[in-house]
């Protein structure tokens, strides 16, 4: 298994499957009365959060918590980067107090990798501008393991504001380790530059009509629109942007029976998931949300508690 | 329990010689059966917990004996101790198995831990640990196939299956039918 989780790249398909294992395994722990394993008695872990974030965060910390270790939370805001402290010296201060993990979310992408090179810890990446969050993906495959089965073959489409999603980019790398097909659906001004290419060689299809693929997804993954990272002008209004690619009550009708529907959350309920799809009888939202936190144990697990592995 | 060994056909191959074969097990565990029912005074409340990954196939094999002599079923489950390990440090980390408990949970039972071979006694300590988060048996009794000494930890085992005296250079294999395609205790 890898040192750092700052990437889907840094897995491999065997690895993916290892963490998913783990995972059903802690699954089974979070319906116990006792929520709480050994493996990480005596090491600390600092959640270093210079973004915000409410369910990553936490689920973290939960998760380092069943595992023993000591959760330490620390927020960039009434830190002493917003003092002018730099991020390498925010870093290093925080790891001299001896912490053997660190979990990191960072609005600049590539914060996680630079990170990783200035400590001898492991660096697990929670979210780095737009690049990657690979426990997002890997939450988002597991949750669709449980409900599918075996992802070969199987077709997914993800939907939305793609530009400015790392849950995207992490997902096409982990589903396509999974064997499974994506479709990347968003109108052309939220389709990444270049995606043309890139989707080449990563092996998934893009589409500008979302009618066209619903009826052939075997799940669908709705991306929240990120209205903070967009200085305006990629729709003219929300309401074009439903009629375009929501997931309506209309748009529900089409999918064949039992397609999951996911989405990372928070949700903007009424922009790109209509109400009645996010608590439809195959909406796997929470599922999401409870998974994360297996998930998160097995990866703090395999990183945390062997061997060093240098 | 047959007193002494006599040499098998396949003696003295490259992984060395076996010290039970398919029909001692067999033996041992109607043996180790019978004397789980005459120290619980019958199969009421009793849980036959298996520890990975050998344990399991022991555990089912013990309660289908106790169910043809009683006439009951007994409960099993398995129970997976790597999280619980004291040498999780020294290892790369693999995945856990399987944790099984039967729907009414240990509260109360006659839990009995069922393993191949008794050693340090390091496994047993992480499964009492691990037991202890699933709740509270009233009774844990320790039942193995080979108890092979050298222990580390002030524990032993209420039911041996074969005392196997053994130097700490020696390797024990135990082979299962489940877990291997045969049943054999090999000493090299």
């Amino acid at each position: 298994m890898t040192r750092h989780l700052l990437s889907i790249d840094d897995l491999s398909t065997a690895d993916i499957e290892q963490i998913f294992t783990t995972a059903a395994e802690m699954h089974d722990v979070q319906q116990r009365e006792v929520k709480k394993l050994p493996a990480l008695r005596g090491r600390t872990v600092i959640n270093l959060f210079f973004e915000d974030s409410t369910r990553t965060r936490s689920s973290f910390e939960i998760a380092g918590k069943w595992l023993s270790a000591d959760v330490i939370n620390l927020s960039a805001k009434g830190s002493s980067a917003s003092k002018g402290e730099s991020l390498r010296d925010t870093v290093l201060t925080v790891t001299a107090m001896g912490v053997d993990g660190l979990v990191v979310r960072h609005g600049a992408s590539g914060a996680a990798e630079q990170i990783s090179r200035w400590i001898d810890v492991p660096v697990i990446n929670a979210g780095d501008g737009t690049h990657e969050h690979p426990t997002q993906a890997l939450l988002d495959g597991y949750t669709l393991t449980r409900k599918l089965g075996s992802l070969e073959g199987k077709h997914v489409a993800i939907v939305g504001d793609l530009t400015h999603s790392r849950v995207f980019r992490s997902n096409i790398k982990c589903l396509a380790k999974l064997g499974a097909t994506v479709t990347a659906v968003a109108p052309p001004t939220l389709m990444p530059a270049g995606v043309g290419d890139w989707s080449r060689t990563a092996g998934f299809a893009t589409s500008y009509d979302l009618d066209a693929v619903l009826p052939e997804a075997d799940a669908v993954m709705m991306l929240r629109v990120q209205r903070e990272r967009m200085s305006g002008g990629f729709f003219p209004t929300a309401r074009e942007y439903t009629v375009g690619y929501g997931l309506t009550r209309d748009r529900l009708a089409v999918l064949k029976p039992g397609t999951p529907i996911l989405h990372p959350g928070p949700m903007n309920r009424g922009l790109e998931i209509s109400a009645d799809a996010a608590d439809a009888i195959d909406s796997v939202v929470l599922d999401q949300v409870s998974a994360g936190v297996a998930v998160r144990m097995s990866v703090l697990y395999h990183l945390l508690a062997g061997e060093e592995t240098k | 329990m047959p007193a002494q060994q006599t040499p098998k056909a396949h003696d003295g191959t490259a992984s060395g010689r076996v010290v039970l074969d398919a029909g001692d097990i067999s033996r041992a565990l109607i043996r180790i059966s019978h004397e789980i029912l005459e120290r619980n005074k019958g199969a009421e409340d009793l849980l036959l917990l298996g520890l990975h990954t050998r344990g399991v196939p022991l555990a089912r094999r013990l309660a289908e004996n106790i169910a043809a002599v009683e006439g009951t079923t007994v409960a099993t489950g398995e129970l997976d101790v790597t999280m619980y390990r004291d040498d999780l440090r020294s290892h790369p980390t693999r995945a856990p198995h399987r944790t099984q408990v039967p729907a009414g949970g240990v509260d109360g039972k006659t839990v009995v831990l069922v393993d191949d071979v008794l050693y340090s006694g390091r496994t047993i300590r992480a499964a009492l640990d691990a037991l202890s988060d699933l709740g509270r048996p009233a009774v844990v009794r320790l039942a193995v196939l080979v108890d092979r000494g050298h222990r580390e930890l002030p524990i032993r085992a209420d039911h041996v299956g074969k005392n196997l005296p053994t130097a700490r250079s020696e390797r024990v294999s135990l082979r299962l039918v489940e877990t291997d395609g045969e049943d054999e205790v090999r000493i090299a």
